[in-house]
């Protein structure tokens, strides 16, 4: 049951749901109290779901400032910068779980693209670089532009083989871009670019407000930018595209036979999910200020790729959460910080082993819409079913019927 | 916009120049340390094929087989008192000492080959997990097994040592080959004919063959599945003991904890130009990336183009002949 869901319209067929869903939650102990979690939440009504929604926003809107008892970073670590840092992650981990959890490719070189917007970023900002400058916030559609363009010239070749191949090449990709700053001299390898532009605007007493050493704007900034996109990316997930990332994802071979045209979606995928490194990458140069070769080494790519996993490969909320822990473990617990590469590899194997759907795993769409998809061809209609992305109710129905004969 | 952001930028490309002349010049030392090194990759290609004909599965984790293996010779030699300069014994000493090496080498390197097929990949294969997963764990394994040596011995590289003086043996072309270059390829290339007469002989190759071709017909007419995975990693494994023998003499200084990272990306790349699952590819590719990465090196002026030239040629062959120089898979080669 838990595999096909969508919102419920009718009370009857709510209330069936919702049993349905318990049954459900029974059955898969396994999945314990993230699983409920989820499916509590999807048995709500829209307006609730609404409104627990606002209430959390303005709570981590209000994360940096309150500065939570226990749940803060230990001494030492700035909390509003760990905020900060916890918010690039996070939007690092919604772009590569498009790539990753839709599409189910491998890119294991998320870090160049990350690389290429803070590049871009720093080369359009810094005074230290002798081309011509914009102001920073111009930088960010201009870093997402150029790591859609490295992710074209990186897919096309790639993308029309199996997915193995894509993972490797990413891989030496990630690499490639590090050595490339280190050689090129107009990337200043070690020396780096300083001072990297910040938003424009200063407080009362005519200071500027986007400091490096003050996350908490930063972190409002970025969490503003991961609303837009986790918006962007809920739709582009519920519509054709969507669907034909999940098909892929399923079976590839299954996919192509059916008419989906999928080299063109897998680099669509790919493409988006570097636009969103890049954008990340670039909010990460400003907030941090400085940009140089030794900050993108292929280890962080799996640790964004060890965000989207824990988090739930597939799942937007999942990969902020992965996002947000992989950035806040290490600052929480300094103890283990040494260790935090470790731990986070050890992690992936396990989750992959015991747990392949992550603390929040995600709900399996595709059946409903391909319900809904089956009625309106067949001009079938159910109880309540007027649009889209109602299966849920008809399915329902459907059940009720067959227990009432 | 774009035209003021082109005008600013530095008109001077001394990034990247080619060194024509000195190309020319070093052509033959190139080409014959490229082959050296091509036969280090050739070795640890056969890894990646072996296991890519059985599985269909990219082990990421194997570049740290590799390096597991690099560590192991290097234990096994600072024990036996080689220091940074080539020790005074005799030559019949020298060979007995690096025979000890090299099997040390194979044995850690087979050792950790099998832990990462047990504990990575046959929980994922007894349920059937989706591709994706697989690739997962072994990138996990991977970083795990790099950051266990980076705990254990630090961030910088370990203590060189020198096994022998390079002594000169031919003049090619007013080029000399010494005796380093020599020990290597040759022992390379007899270990691939080894393995490839292994495969194509021996009882264990047929089955390695037929599980390539087809496992679950393979299974029915008897072959024990299990096994012959575990024997292809193994086989794997040893063959990246032997690379890791012949990559601490060659570069002494490059035993670290992250060393097998990029190697084992060239080593793929190679994998890939002969022909992934094909063993005598694996060969063909390794020697012909070594000598592309050296000529590029010399040609570019800095030995880090050696990286980006091996990943230029992967995408390269990936967009022009996906199936590699020789192509055909270890199944399909002859019986």
């Amino acid at each position: 049951m838990s595999t096909t869901e969508g919102p419920p319209l009718i009370p009857g067929a709510e209330a069936k749901k919702i049993s349905l869903d318990r049954e459900s939650a029974g059955a898969h102990r396994r999945g314990g109290w993230f699983n409920g979690l989820g499916q509590r939440w999807n048995a709500l009504p829209r307006q609730k779901q609404w409104f627990y929604l606002i209430i959390i926003v303005v709570l981590a809107y209000l994360l940096p400032v309150v500065n939570p008892p226990f749940i803060s970073t230990e001494p030492g670590n700035n909390w509003p910068l760990a905020c900060a840092q916890m918010s690039i992650y996070a939007l690092v981990a919604v772009g590569l779980n498009v790539v990753v959890g839709y599409a189910g490719l491998l890119d294991l070189g998320y870090v160049a693209f990350f690389a290429v917007g803070s590049y871009t970023a720093a080369m359009l900002t810094s005074p230290d670089s002798p081309y011509v400058h914009i102001p920073y916030l111009w930088t960010l559609p201009v870093a997402m532009g150029v790591a859609m363009f490295f992710g074209v010239m990186l897919g096309i070749p790639t993308l029309r083989l199996r997915g193995d191949y894509l993972a490797i090449v990413t891989l030496g990709f990630g690499e490639i871009v590090r050595i490339m700053a280190t050689i090129i001299p107009a990337m200043k390898g070690q020396v780096g670019f300083q001072n990297v532009g910040h938003p424009p605007g200063t407080d009362a007493a005519g200071n500027a407000i986007f400091l490096n050493s003050n996350g908490t704007p930063w972190y409002w900034l970025t969490l503003s930018v991961i609303i837009v996109v986790l918006l962007l990316a809920g739709n582009l997930e519920r519509s054709r595209v969507g669907r034909a990332w999940i098909a892929i994802r399923e079976d590839e071979d299954a996919a192509e036979i059916m008419g989906v045209p999928t080299f063109k979606y897998k680099v669509w995928a790919f493409v988006i999910g570097a636009s969103v490194g890049g954008l990340s990458g670039a909010l990460f140069a400003g907030q941090v200020g400085f940009v140089n070769n030794q900050k993108f080494d292929v280890v962080t790519s799996v640790l964004f790729l060890c965000a989207v996993v824990l988090g739930g490969t597939g799942n937007k909320v999942g990969a902020i959460l992965g996002g947000a822990l992989v950035a806040y473990i290490p600052l929480r617990f300094t103890a283990i910080a040494e260790y935090k590469f470790l731990i986070f590899g050890v992690a992936l194997v396990l989750i992959m082993i015991f747990r392949p759907a992550g603390l929040l795993p995600a709900r399996q769409r595709l059946l409903a819409y391909g319900r809904a998809a089956y009625n309106k061809v067949t001009g079938r209609k159910g109880v309540g079913d007027a649009g889209g992305s109602r299966a849920m109710s008809t399915r329902v129905s459907d059940e009720e019927k067959g227990a009432q004969t | 916009m774009l035209p003021s952001l082109l005008a600013s930028m530095p008109m001077d490309n001394d990034w990247i120049s080619f060194d024509v002349p000195s190309l020319i010049e070093n052509f033959w030392s190139a080409t014959f340390d490229g082959l050296t090194f091509g036969s280090i990759y050739a070795l640890v290609a056969l890894g990646y094929t072996l296991v890519y004909g059985v599985l269909n599965l990219i082990n990421f984790a194997h570049s740290e087989v590799f390096i597991m293996g690099c560590f192991g010779v290097w234990f096994t030699l600072s024990a036996l008192n080689f220091g940074p300069s080539a020790p005074h014994l005799g030559f019949w000493a020298i060979v007995g000492n690096l025979i000890l090496a090299l099997v040390v080498g194979m044995i850690v390197s087979a050792l950790t080959a099998v832990i990462v097929e047990r504990v990575a990949y046959r929980p994922l294969r007894r349920r059937n997990a989706p591709r994706l997963a697989f690739l997962i764990t072994a990138i996990g394994v991977s970083f795990s097994i790099q950051y266990l040596l980076y705990l254990w011995r630090g961030p910088s590289p370990e203590r060189a040592l020198t096994m022998f003086h390079p002594t000169p043996i031919f003049d090619v072309f007013g080029t000399i080959i010494d005796s380093q270059q020599i020990v290597i390829v040759v022992a390379a290339v007899i270990m691939m004919i080894v393995i490839d007469l292994f495969i194509s002989r021996s009882r264990t190759g047929r089955g390695i063959r037929a599980v390539a071709q087809d496992p679950d017909t393979a299974t029915l007419m008897g072959v024990n599945k299990e096994r012959i995975i575990m024997t292809t990693f193994i086989i794997g494994g040893i063959l990246a003991g032997a690379a890791a023998l012949f990559y601490t003499m060659k570069i002494p200084s490059g035993v670290q904890y992250n060393g097998g990272f990029i190697l084992g990306i060239k080593a793929f790349a190679a994998a890939v130009l002969g022909g992934i699952g094909n063993v005598r590819g694996a060969l063909v590719g390794g020697l012909l990336l070594g000598l592309i990465g050296n000529y590029g090196q010399i040609l570019l002026g800095n030995s880090q183009w050696t990286d980006v030239v091996a990943f230029l040629v992967l995408v390269l062959v990936l967009i022009l002949r996906p199936q590699g120089v020789l192509g055909s898979s270890l199944g399909r080669s002859k019986a």
